[in-house]
């Protein structure tokens, strides 16, 4: 490995993308975020990259859209409610097929909200907040380490699958800092983009990005295409950390910071002879049902906590369909759910198992 | 196992980030797993501020502090709001030439240092969070003082680094206050 630095996870993204060879950036201020578009407008210049502070978020989206059309690799962030306003660009560019990658630091809402970490985004990540039968590759990252790591990943299976991928990090992971050690070098592979709009230089015919069509015979068979591609992906893409699931007495379910409160949480039930597993989702979408099936009957029940009313609940509870309790217990408004709070429920839930 | 989990808490415009973000990098330099998280919320918009500091030879869990192993406070709201976050045990460094109020904890060790004096005193009040920092360090000996001063140079800008001196004496004025 190569150099070692403290920095924000927001930091991290901005880096990682421009390692990644990520040398158009377009994006609209707002906490807690900022700090990529910061980086990214004082690096871009040094590796002859683009970066516009554009109009609006929406602006920001369709210039992606165009990026992207030309075969760019093409990064733009925000947090939940500029994320709002990307969603129409995000279903074109789904339809679209284009390659892109989009950063959400999920503050909370709804609304302007607050600008404090929160989970409450979920939903629109993994179920598509656009219109139409669409997904996104939705990664979370739960340490600074990671967001550089998935970061660069989300540009390789961007182009792998001409998809759009997200990271979803909220608050504390774009605030906080940590060491992250960066490679000497990424494992960029050049994907060949024949489908691009680079100029036909009058030697072939005109490729077409676009994701309308009006024959619904044609788009139906889009669709399935569609599908099929996203198929493949649930198959080769799927994520998760699996951590002291063997004979646990409860399993936890958690993504991003909460998956780091409760490692906390496992390490203090310890002490109270409770042993606590924890499964914690890195691709949201495309979802780890097979990891949640294969340790199904061994826990008393499951717990999910996540920073939201119950989202992701409802995926654990699809993936177990009904072969074991799924629990929830959750904070929000920026309220983060306290190590405490979460053994507590752990003690209750196991409690009225007996 | 090596392990403190640092709170420092103040007013805007203290160092009270910078402090912790300094410590990290010390952290970072002798080969330590660090975390640094700022407040960042609508406390900060009032003035108040804060971070979280986790210092270890293992991993780093939660990065959200709900207990701490140490704190150092700068004004008195955050003495209220921290000082029982404060295991049994822990330490709290006070810069009592601001906090108007003592510690009622009688199970932890308790400094009281009038740092903000002592800093003006030198000719630059700013350096107040590094003599605190330096009494914190001398009591956990979680970093070196070796790594201190490489820290200040590394994250300081070079038009700061003729300041690294200075900073490098009030360090050492905290270390060895009584």
């Amino acid at each position: 490995m190569g150099e070692k630095m403290l920095m924000k996870g927001n930091e991290a993204i901005a880096e990682a993308a421009i390692r990644a060879g990520c040398r158009f950036y377009f994006g609209y201020p707002i906490t807690p975020q900022s700090e990529i578009s910061h980086y990214m407008a004082r690096k871009m210049p040094e590796v002859n990259g683009t970066f516009i502070q554009a109009e609006s978020e929406v602006a920001a989206i369709n210039m992606v859209y165009g990026a992207a059309s030309a075969g760019a690799r093409v990064l733009t962030t925000s947090s939940s409610p500029g994320i709002s306003l990307k969603q129409e660009g995000l279903s074109y560019i789904a339809g679209a097929e284009l390659p892109a990658v989009i950063v959400n630091i999920v503050r909370s809402g709804p609304g302007l909200g607050g600008i404090l970490p929160a989970q409450g985004d979920y939903f629109q990540a993994v179920k598509g907040g656009g219109h139409g039968d669409y997904k996104m590759v939705v990664l979370a990252p739960a340490s600074v380490q990671e967001a550089y790591e998935l970061t660069v990943e989300a540009f390789n299976i961007a182009d792998r699958y001409r998809i759009a991928s997200m990271i979803m990090g909220d608050g504390t992971l774009g605030q906080m800092m940590e060491v992250v050690e960066f490679r000497d070098e990424e494992d960029n592979k050049v994907y060949e983009k024949p489908w691009a709009a680079t100029g036909t230089k009058l030697l072939r015919d005109h490729n077409v990005i676009t994701s309308i069509y009006i024959d619904p015979v044609t788009l139906e068979k889009h669709n399935l295409n569609l599908q099929a591609k996203y198929k493949k992906i649930s198959e080769n893409e799927t994520r998760v950390e699996v951590y002291n699931c063997d004979d646990a007495d409860i399993i936890v379910a958690a993504y991003g910071t909460v998956a780091r409160i409760v490692k906390n949480v496992i390490k203090t039930a310890e002490k109270e002879g409770i042993k606590v597993g924890l499964i914690r989702p890195v691709s949201l979408w495309p979802f780890p049902e097979k990891a949640f099936q294969k340790y199904a009957d061994v826990p008393k029940a499951f717990l999910t906590v996540e920073m939201s009313a119950g989202q992701m609940v409802e995926d654990v509870r699809l993936s177990l369909n009904g072969r074991n309790e799924v629990h929830f217990y959750g904070r929000m408004g920026g309220m983060i759910p306290a190590q405490s709070e979460i053994l507590d429920k752990i003690r209750e839930i196991l409690r009225e198992a007996k | 196992m090596v392990l403190q989990e640092i709170i420092i808490a103040g007013f805007g415009g203290q160092g009270i980030l910078s402090a912790g973000r300094l410590l990290a990098y010390a952290g970072m330099l002798g080969n330590m797993n660090v975390s640094w998280l700022p407040s960042y919320g609508p406390e900060m918009r009032g003035g108040t501020a804060n971070c979280n500091v986790i210092i270890t030879d293992g991993q780093v869990g939660s990065p959200i502090l709900n207990s701490s192993t140490s704190l150092i406070v700068m004004n008195t709201p955050s003495l209220a709001k921290f000082e029982s976050f404060v295991e049994p045990g822990g330490i709290i460094v006070i810069d009592s030439s601001l906090v108007d109020r003592k510690c009622t904890r009688n199970d932890i060790k308790v400094f009281e240092i009038p740092a903000t004096r002592i800093a003006s005193e030198m000719g630059n009040q700013v350096f107040a969070n590094i003599i605190l920092l330096g009494k914190l360090v001398a009591e956990t000996n979680i970093i070196s003082k070796e790594n201190f001063e490489l820290a200040l140079k590394k994250t300081l800008p070079p038009r700061k680094h003729h300041l690294i001196p200075e900073e490098m004496k009030a360090f050492e004025l905290g270390m060895n206050y009584n």
